[in-house]
């Protein structure tokens, strides 16, 4: 690779100019890190540099690490390289990392979507030579219902759950995916409650300004016949648990861009699957990679082959980076 | 096809069946005559005649979806259902249609007469104004069985609370070998004489497996005892001077088995036998392979004719006189049935499936460790006083099969499955151990739970090697134990051998990949099974 800005090495995504890494997944010096979900944000690096947005979150997960912040857009030199972080709309204080050095730009997206959703700063387009996309939901396949419609259905789900006596439970990634969810729902129907994993995650990014309905923590004295037609957001593993039961009588649902697939929806046996995912779908991926105005790219997380062979067809230059567990492993599917 | 496709997403959103089958009841209520008797017809197996293949239906789909073919061809695996592939990847339809069900089943039963040009147009043309669940439902008339999380037991319960009918009732007159061109939904659900079809059989009454043992099911002597034989499970009818062949999977096989013509000259008419269908190699059944032979074949040729000859193992007698003697206890349609079969001339393709003479449950237990030298995979146990019933049910007939024969293979191809299996890594390959080479000797795709398939499909990832399209080559390294219930020569396998119904029984986690068998153990077990 000529003019390599950032190489791929066996800890993850590496600028030899600047001596970091991105989102590596073994321990570091110093670590660049997109965004705060766990196959991202990893512990054990000397020292940490992310947005000012998404530190809160990485100290509440990783405890006391060395972590330095950047504003969105504020360039800052490390060695030979400049570096700045952009919104990746992925969730809230989600950065994309632009690399520059001695002209030559490359951008690393971390996991990204390009349409807004209220809550998370929205995606910015960044001119780069090279781009290393995602590619979660790189086949086409996948395509993203407008959120205001599913929003719709989600809050329908619930109103008929509510008149019927029963709680509608939801599973949804804690970091992220639920807190948007949050932001869908219309507190007119009834009591939201939430898991602990949710709460917690609300209470950080709530002291962060970040605007969200209000819920109620489910403690373990929490009597559920106290808040009758509540929806309950909680992490995907919760249901179906001894801790789901509490609610009595209840719907299940699971919030996620794999609902979108009839026998991954089925598979999980949860009675609605609502299709709604924090990662760009198949227009999202080809806007995002058209408006790079990228030559070169690389294809991480997800169906990298297959997408990179399609962008191939398209004219681009698109090669696979080996990841370590590639973007089908559980992580990727419940943050997804 | 709106109330169709409503009727569908109500399906789709619960796990529940009383709310299926709520859901299908209340279709049944309201829909028109036709569009119910389709719906019978696709939830029982009926479909219409193919009009255009999977292959074109694919072309287009990628044509019209703005995408190379492979691409499609790519995500087929991982969506694992071509129908909803295709509904997934097509743009929005530009208009909107409520057109019936039955209108859209007689529009592609009417593209069977059309050039390919304007089959094509037509389907296009229908993909342009369905909506995305419609257009799932469309594509799935079209591409291969219409399996939606319906089956024909739901159906018929629920058609039976619809019509206030009883089950059993709905089950027979479901029965045969009707298509919704040969009779209405009056005819076939509501008029009064049941028999108007002569061919139609009785629903088979299915065992349950018995998982620990005879002890439980009380008195020896109220109990008879048969081979469970492994052939085919056929009804063999004879009414009005003609005779008819089922097969359970409601087949009709009369034209595969001529054997059978013969018995209208020495039975009387109005019977109806259930029974096995074996090869008989004069004395005893053939292994399963050589009626095999006989199974795929809808002419059969001399040589086959008489090299694997078929007769029925009659264990059961179902009508006599043209009456219905399924109400009559076990124990008195057996005599009825010996007394029919007593005169049969030797070479009749036609026996009696002998009772088991035992005393005890460990008398029983000890013929039934004989089975394998039988041609039989364990015994049968019948309550003597029970009724034929219909379906699957628990109580009066429980199948006591020998336990499999096992061996350790090594995991060396894995493919995605399809449906509720999409996106896991479900269907492997297994090798054994031939000197330093691993060769493949079967397939298998069941026996693990969903948390074991999602942890092999982690580590497949992981592990890919290569891959060959769908199929992926992975490390050698994971040992399963492969349960299976018959095992034959095969010169057509690699390995020379083939297995009856292999499924993966164990992981073993604690087998290094070395102390799998080796194909020489497999040989050995051919020899003695074999």
């Amino acid at each position: 690779m000529p003019n390599s800005v950032l190489t791929f090495t066996d800890r993850g995504i590496y600028c030899p100019a600047g001596d970091f890494y991105i989102d590596p997944w073994r321990p570091v010096d110093r670590a660049l890190i997109t965004h705060g979900h766990a196959d991202h944000a990893r512990p054990g690096h000397r020292r940490y540099l992310c947005t000012d947005a998404c530190a809160p979150v990485m100290r509440h997960r990783l405890g006391d690490i060395s972590v330095e912040t950047v504003k969105f857009g504020e360039t800052r030199k490390i060695g030979d390289a400049s570096v700045s972080f952009h919104a990746a709309g992925h969730l809230p204080g989600s950065a994309q990392v632009r690399v520059e050095v001695a002209g030559e730009i490359w951008v690393a997206s971390g996991d990204y979507k390009v349409v807004p959703d209220g809550l998370s700063e929205p995606f910015e387009p960044v001119k780069c030579h090279s781009f290393i996309t995602e590619c979660t939901f790189g086949l086409p396949v996948f395509k993203w219902d407008d959120q205001g419609e599913v929003a719709k259905d989600l809050n329908a789900w619930w109103a008929k759950n509510a008149r019927e006596g029963k709680a509608s439970i939801l599973g949804a990634y804690s970091l992220g995916k639920a807190q948007r969810l949050l932001t869908m729902l219309d507190p007119e129907i009834g009591p939201i409650l939430t898991h602990g994993a949710v709460e917690n995650t609300n209470d950080v990014l709530r002291q962060q300004g970040y605007g969200l309905p209000d819920t109620i923590h489910v403690t373990p004295d929490l009597n559920a016949k106290d808040h009758p037609g509540a929806l309950v957001i909680a992490p995907p593993s919760a249901l179906g648990s001894q801790w789901a039961r509490r609610f009595g009588p209840s719907s299940t649902a699971f919030a996620s861009g794999w609902m979108r697939l009839r026998g991954v929806r089925r598979r999980r046996a949860a009675d609605r699957g609502f299709v709604i995912s924090d990662h760009a779908d198949w227009d999202g991926l080809m806007q995002a990679i058209r408006d790079t105005s990228a030559e070169n790219i690389y294809a991480t997380h997800g169906y990298t082959d297959i997408f990179a062979r399609w962008l191939n067809s398209e004219g681009y230059n698109a090669q696979v980076v080996p990841t370590e567990f590639g973007g089908e492993d559980d992580e990727a599917a419940e943050t997804a | 096809m709106k109330d169709f496709a409503d009727l569908f997403t109500t399906i789709d959103q619960t796990t529940k069946t009383s709310l299926k089958t709520k859901a299908l009841a209340a279709f049944f209520n309201t829909a028109s005559d036709e569009d119910k008797l389709w719906t019978i017809a696709l939830f029982s197996g009926r479909r219409p005649k193919r009009a255009v293949t999977t292959t074109q239906l694919r072309e287009w789909a990628a044509e019209v979806g703005g995408i190379p073919l492979w691409l499609l061809e790519e995500s087929y695996p991982i969506v694992g259902d071509l129908a909803e592939t295709i509904a997934l990847t097509l743009p929005p339809p530009s208009r909107e249609s409520d057109l019936t069900l039955t209108h859209w089943i007689t529009e592609l039963k009417s593209l069977a007469a059309l050039d390919i040009e304007t089959r094509k147009a037509r389907i296009l043309d229908a993909w342009d104004q369905l909506d995305p669940t419609e257009r799932f439902l469309f594509n799935k008339l079209i591409t291969g069985g219409f399996r939606i999380g319906v089956s024909q037991k739901l159906m018929t319960r629920a058609l039976a609370q619809a019509t206030k009918q009883d089950e059993a009732s709905i089950a027979h007159r479901l029965m045969g070998g009707w298509t919704p061109d040969t009779t209405s939904f009056h005819d076939l659900i509501e008029a009064e004489d049941v028999e108007a079809d002569e061919s139609r059989p009785y629903p088979f009454y299915l065992a349950y497996q018995l998982e620990d043992g005879p002890a439980a099911l009380g008195s020896p002597d109220d109990w008879q005892a048969e081979w469970k034989l492994d052939g085919i499970r056929g009804q063999v009818i004879l009414r009005n001077g003609a005779h008819h062949v089922w097969s359970r999977g409601e087949e009709l096989m009369t034209d595969r088995f001529p054997e059978f013509a013969r018995l209208t000259d020495f039975l009387p008419d109005g019977i109806v036998l259930d029974g096995e269908i074996v090869a008989w190699d004069g004395t005893q059944p053939f292994p399963f392979n050589t009626l095999q032979a006989r199974i795929g074949r809808k002419t059969v040729p001399k040589k086959l004719l008489k090299d694997a000859p078929v007769i029925l193992l009659a264990y059961d007698l179902l009508e006599q006189d043209g009456e219905d003697l399924r109400n009559v206890p076990l124990t008195e349609r057996r005599a009825r049935m010996d007394a029919v079969l007593d005169n049969l001339p030797e070479d009749a393709p036609l026996k009696a499936a002998p009772p088991l003479p035992f005393d005890t449950w460990d008398t029983l237990a000890k013929t039934r460790a004989t089975a394998r030298d039988h041609r039989a995979e364990g015994l049968m146990l019948k309550r003597k006083d029970s009724p034929y019933l219909s379906g699957r049910k628990k109580g009066d007939w429980w199948k006591w099969k020998l336990d499999p024969l096992t061996v350790d293979a090594v995991m060396i191809y894995a493919q995605q499955g399809h449906g509720r299996r999409a996106n896991l890594f479900t269907d492997f390959t297994f090798a054994v151990w031939d000197g330093n080479d691993l060769v493949p000797f079967t397939k298998a795709y069941s026996g693990l739970t969903d948390d074991e398939f999602r942890k092999i499909t982690a580590w497949v990832r992981k592990n890919t090697q290569q891959r060959f399209g769908p199929v992926r080559q992975v490390t050698p390294h994971h040992v399963f134990e492969i349960a299976f219930e018959g095992i034959h020569a095969s010169p057509r396998h690699k390995s020379g051998i083939a297995l009856r119904f292999p499924r993966m029984s164990r992981w073993r986690h604690d087998k290094p990949l070395q102390e799998a068998n080796t194909l020489d153990d497999l040989k050995e077990i051919l020899h003695t099974h074999g």
